[in-house]
């Protein structure tokens, strides 16, 4: 029996005689999913409810000269067909800047294209229907005429005087340049004994979540309100917009959020032809549906991670690490996206480079690029895998050039356990981090000495294992830092509302959202914790505008250490509220009181004293025999946003251990380890998930994902079958391990852990790739993902 | 487009319908009979959210028309929830948290079920293998092969 049960820990300064924080309790909203009686938006159906289909441009970049409707007009089951300019009239166009980002720039992007196709994929034409199949039928017979254009597809050639300037307005085809020094890289340079110098190239992929985007609208214009149904992970943030983009109040429109199919960051974006659905609601004045089949999740859905970075590491002898350099290029589509920009992970690169380091000599520069192909913005990790695998990648190359074992120079280069509060060579700050014991945890976890043993004994016998490590940082809980200060409208804080039933139940209704990461559970867990009611007795509501408390929503690994922290001190105020009424009944000091397991105790003897569900019915239904001037406050809200530090980093090093056959050029991954430091463990269970859900999309990158496109913009595996996601059978078990460093910033100290899997698992990967291959003398791969061919390649076998 | 008359038994229950001959049986199951606990993910027979059991044989139901089901048995995860059929997967599944959207757990569950039916107790990676034809993005599906584990050793226990 592999399932361990859940064990209550000992006793720390947040447990209350019943807390749940640090229990691996199992998330309340479960057995719908298991029963297939979950309500994704895909299965949403309302009254008249109409579908959209989209014709979509088969070329990278081309003219719309015209668009001939007739024939899809006279389609069986077609309501209506709209072009761009018609849309336009209803919907705004929106230009994906913030002013943080110093000098972004990008063009106005329209819900479906007017005049111009920037990309193959990008919707043309909207052909609503009575069904999906209907509307499918109707857009083949839509004859939109184009007239091709230049298609620029190659981000190094972007910039170049000869290259066709998108949007002629900008000037050129630069999104965003961030260029960065730190102490002097050229002394550190000069002060090394090896310089290694190299290029890492990162695959463009995609998140694949199993359920593609949904959305369904429904403008009442009786009530004058929007209610939009949809899959996203920031409801308040996609009210926000689509009311402004319509010309409507934001009190006019609803999010509602219910069970999301995997979002990972793909559905926390603006996309166009979620805006045409609201657009064309509000236009028909009924319900519309649109759910993107998978040619249009890999299309449309937003991509991640294509950059090529240049990099050099300069190193002594005796392992000090003396200048980092960077020159991070990347082509981000032809829109910067929709509010969070698409300037972000180029940034993020740039600020975390060297991050786990000491060494504060550093020169980075970031270009972001404009080009014809599907857009780029925030996935999972954003920036972290490339910053990891870069640093990662340069630390092992240096090593294994002055001959020192790859933990052994961690070991002399992380910044110090002791050292903090500490800064990372581009000037980010971190609270307190936990490099060497995680260091010296995972050397014990995975039995290095051991491994390295069997290594060296197998490679005797022609088999190649490696051993590749990946030390990492990840920024969490973001304060207004992140998007807040650069004018998006996203919330940095969420609250927390809590309220005693009638019956002595609480209700928590909660800013953060839910896609599977467990969020309602760990709200729970804290509302219960600090309200004193057993877990079965809270029941969280989440994703929904009109009943929730404004918040961000779920990203960036906030859910649990902002909206836990929210959830916390709604559930402290809600037991002071609750024991002023119970002294009075009672006639006793509340201070004296407290609530344990649903029941009003005496805080000293623990002694039982009035019931919630009795407390409860004399609030509510005999208030008259309650004091003169007692008003029983049975609700409670509290927010919380991270004030004494922009990010709450965590840390961790992952490690690989994996086999190459060196005729195939296949990786068998054979282990994965993974030690992280996410400060206060809530749930532990929800945590070790976190982290192999996002180790093996980690992997994915690394040796499987990529989205191909020719050079004319045409992506060549647009479909499940041809672009490779990991499956059961190739992936390796996954031993997790916990530092502990809560933040002092609030009473949970809970930080995040939904990126840090992500963010160390393609160093590690990659390391060992080059560690297995390091004695065959093969040229380092760099150049991610490894598929068999690369790594033949290598070897100079083909 | 004409309309083809089928009779199927699904969930147990006998189902008369007219259908376009065109329309798959996943679609046939969510948009007409308001079974939605079977998903879409791909539509071309590769992630596995669409799985179903016709006639005892999980299949997928993207790749499968309505009108082929004609005089069929069909069983989603509706029925199989009902009958209690799997209620000790879900129960492993939902205790080892082996799933996080839920979004891939049905297809999961049906093809864990289609593994452990004959009572034997497959190794870790003979389960690997099996759900390999089913999809999850959120798991890494450590977690699912946990819990698959779990229940064939628990079955077995129960047999003995
Ligand atoms: S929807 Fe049928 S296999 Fe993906
Ligand atoms: S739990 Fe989300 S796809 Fe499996």
């Amino acid at each position: 029996m592999k399932i361990a049960d859940d064990n209550p820990p000992a006793l720390t300064v947040l447990d209350r005689p019943n807390s749940y924080i640090g229990r691996s309790v199992p998330r309340p909203n479960l057995a719908r999913l298991t029963q297939g009686r979950a309500q994704f938006v895909s299965d949403v159906t309302l009254p008249r409810m109409a579908h959209v289909a989209f014709a979509r441009s088969p070329h990278a970049h081309a003219r719309i000269k015209a668009i001939d409707v007739a024939a899809a007009k006279a389609a069986p089951g077609v309501i209506a067909v709209v072009t761009g300019a018609e849309l336009s009239k209803v919907i705004t166009p929106w230009v994906g800047v913030l002013t943080h980002l110093k000098g972004i720039k990008s063009a106005p992007q329209h819900a479906i294209a007017v005049d111009r196709a920037c990309w193959q994929g990008e919707a043309v034409c909207a052909v609503v229907a009575r069904s999906r199949a209907e509307a499918e039928d109707a857009c083949e017979k839509l004859a939109v005429d184009y007239t091709p254009l230049i298609a620029v597809t190659d981000a190094e050639t972007a910039l170049d005087p000869a290259t066709l300037v998108i949007h002629p307005e900008l000037g050129d085809n630069l999104t965003f340049e961030r260029a960065h020094t730190a102490g002097d890289p050229d002394q550190g340079f000069a002060a090394a004994d090896v310089v290694v110098e190299t290029t890492f190239v990162f695959g463009r992929h995609t998140g694949v979540t199993n359920e593609p985007r949904a959305i369904v609208a429904d403008w009442n214009p009786g009530e004058q309100r929007l209610t939009v149904y949809h899959g996203t992970q920031a409801p308040h943030m996609m009210m926000n917009l689509f009311a402004k983009h319509l010309g409507l109040e934001e009190h006019q429109v609803r999010v509602v959020t219910k069970d999301v199919g995997g979002s990972f960051g793909i559905k926390v974006h603006t996309y166009a032809d979620e805006m045409a659905v609201v657009a064309l609601s509000k236009l028909l004045k009924r319900p519309v549906k649109f759910v993107a089949d998978r040619f249009e999740s890999f299309v449309t859905d937003i991509h991640a991670r294509d950059h090529r970075v240049k990099a050099k590491i300069g190193v002594k002898n005796d392992g000090t690490i003396t200048a980092w350099e960077i020159d991070d290029l990347t082509g981000i589509g032809p829109y910067s996206v929709y509010p969070r920009t698409s300037g972000i992970e180029a940034n993020q690169i740039v600020n975390l480079t060297g991050g786990p380091y000491t060494c504060p000599n550093y020169r980075a520069r970031a270009r972001v690029v404009f080009q014809n192909k599907n857009v780029m913005c925030q996935y999972r990790a954003v920036g972290h895998p490339i910053a990891t695998a870069v640093t990662e990648g340069l630390v092992e190359l240096a090593a294994a050039r002055i001959g020192m074992d790859p933990l052994e120079i961690r070991r002399r280069n992380l910044i110090a356990d002791d050292a903090y509060p500490a800064s990372g060579p581009s000037g980010i700050k971190f609270e307190k981090l936990s490099h060497h014991e995680s260091l010296a945890h995972l050397d014990a976890m995975m039995n290095y000495a051991g491994l390295r043993a069997e290594q060296a004994r197998l490679r005797e016998r022609k088999i190649y294992r490696g051993i590749g490590f990946a030390s990492f940082i990840e920024v969490t809980n973001p304060s207004a830092a992140f998007y807040g200060v650069g004018g998006a409208r996203i919330s940095a804080q969420d609250g927390a509302t809590v309220r005693l039933d009638a019956t002595g139940a609480v209700f928590c209704h909660s800013g953060v959202t839910e896609q599977g990461q467990g969020a309602e559970a760990v709200m729970a867990q804290c509302v219960a914790s600090a309200f004193g009611v057993p877990i079965e007795r809270v029941r969280v509501i989440t994703g929904d505008t009109d009943n929730t408390p404004y918040g961000g929503g779920t990203w960036a690994s906030r859910a649990a250490g902002i909206g836990g922290e929210a959830a916390w001190q709604a559930g402290k105020a809600l037991r002071g509220n609750v024991l002023a009424v119970a002294g009075s009944i009672l006639q006793a000091k509340p201070e004296t009181l407290d609530i344990r397991k649903g029941i009003v105790v005496n805080a000293d003897t623990g002694a039982e004293r009035l019931s919630l569900d009795e407390l409860a019915r004399i609030a509510y239904f005999r208030p008259d025999t309650l004091p003169a001037g007692v008003q029983a406050e049975l609700m409670a809200t509290r927010h919380y946003v991270p004030r004494a530090w922009p990010f709450a980093f965590t840390n961790g090093i992952q490690a690989s251990w994996l086999e190459v056959d060196i005729r195939t050029g296949a990786v068998t991954l054979l282990k994965h380890w993974c030690i992280e430091d996410c400060g206060t463990i809530i749930n532990p269970q929800l945590v070790d998930e976190q982290i192999r859900g996002g180790v093996v999309q980690g992997i994915g990158g690394a040796l499987f994902e990529h989205c191909l496109y020719d050079t004319g913009g045409q992506m060549l595996n647009a479909n499940m079958a041809d672009y490779l996601v990991p499956m059961a059978a190739e992936m390796p078990d996954i031993e997790v391990g916990h530092v502990v460093t809560p933040t002092a910033d609030s009473e949970l100290g809970a930080k995040g852990a939904g990126e840090a899997g992500t963010a160390g698992a393609p160093g590690a990967v990659m390391n060992a790739i080059n560690d297995a291959l390091r004695p065959l003398g093969a040229i380092p791969l760099t150049d991610m993902p490894f598929t068999p061919e690369k790594i033949l390649r290598a070897l100079g076998k083909v | 487009m004409a309309l083809i008359d089928i009779t199927a038994v699904i969930n147990g229950e006998t189902v008369r319908e007219s259908v376009e001959p065109r329309r798959t049986l996943v679609d046939f199951l969510r948009e007409t009979l308001g079974l939605t606990g079977s998903h879409i993910g791909c539509e071309h027979g590769i992630c596995g959210a669409c799985s179903v059991r016709v006639d005892g044989e999980v299949i997928r139901g993207c790749l499968i028309l309505a009108v082929q089901c004609d005089g069929a048995r069909v069983d989603t995860i509706e029925g199989v929830s009902d009958s209690g059929e799997i209620a000790d997967l879900q129960a492993a599944f939902e205790k080892r948290n082996a799933l996080q959207c839920g979004f891939c757990t049905p297809g999961m569950l049906l093809s864990a079920q289609a593994l452990l039916h004959h009572g034997n107790v497959p190794d870790r990676e003979t389960i690997r293998d099996h759900i390999s034809g089913n999809y999850c993005r959120c798991t890494g599906y450590q977690a699912i092969v946990d819990a698959i584990e779990a229940v064939a050793l628990a079955r077995a226990g129960a047999r003995k």
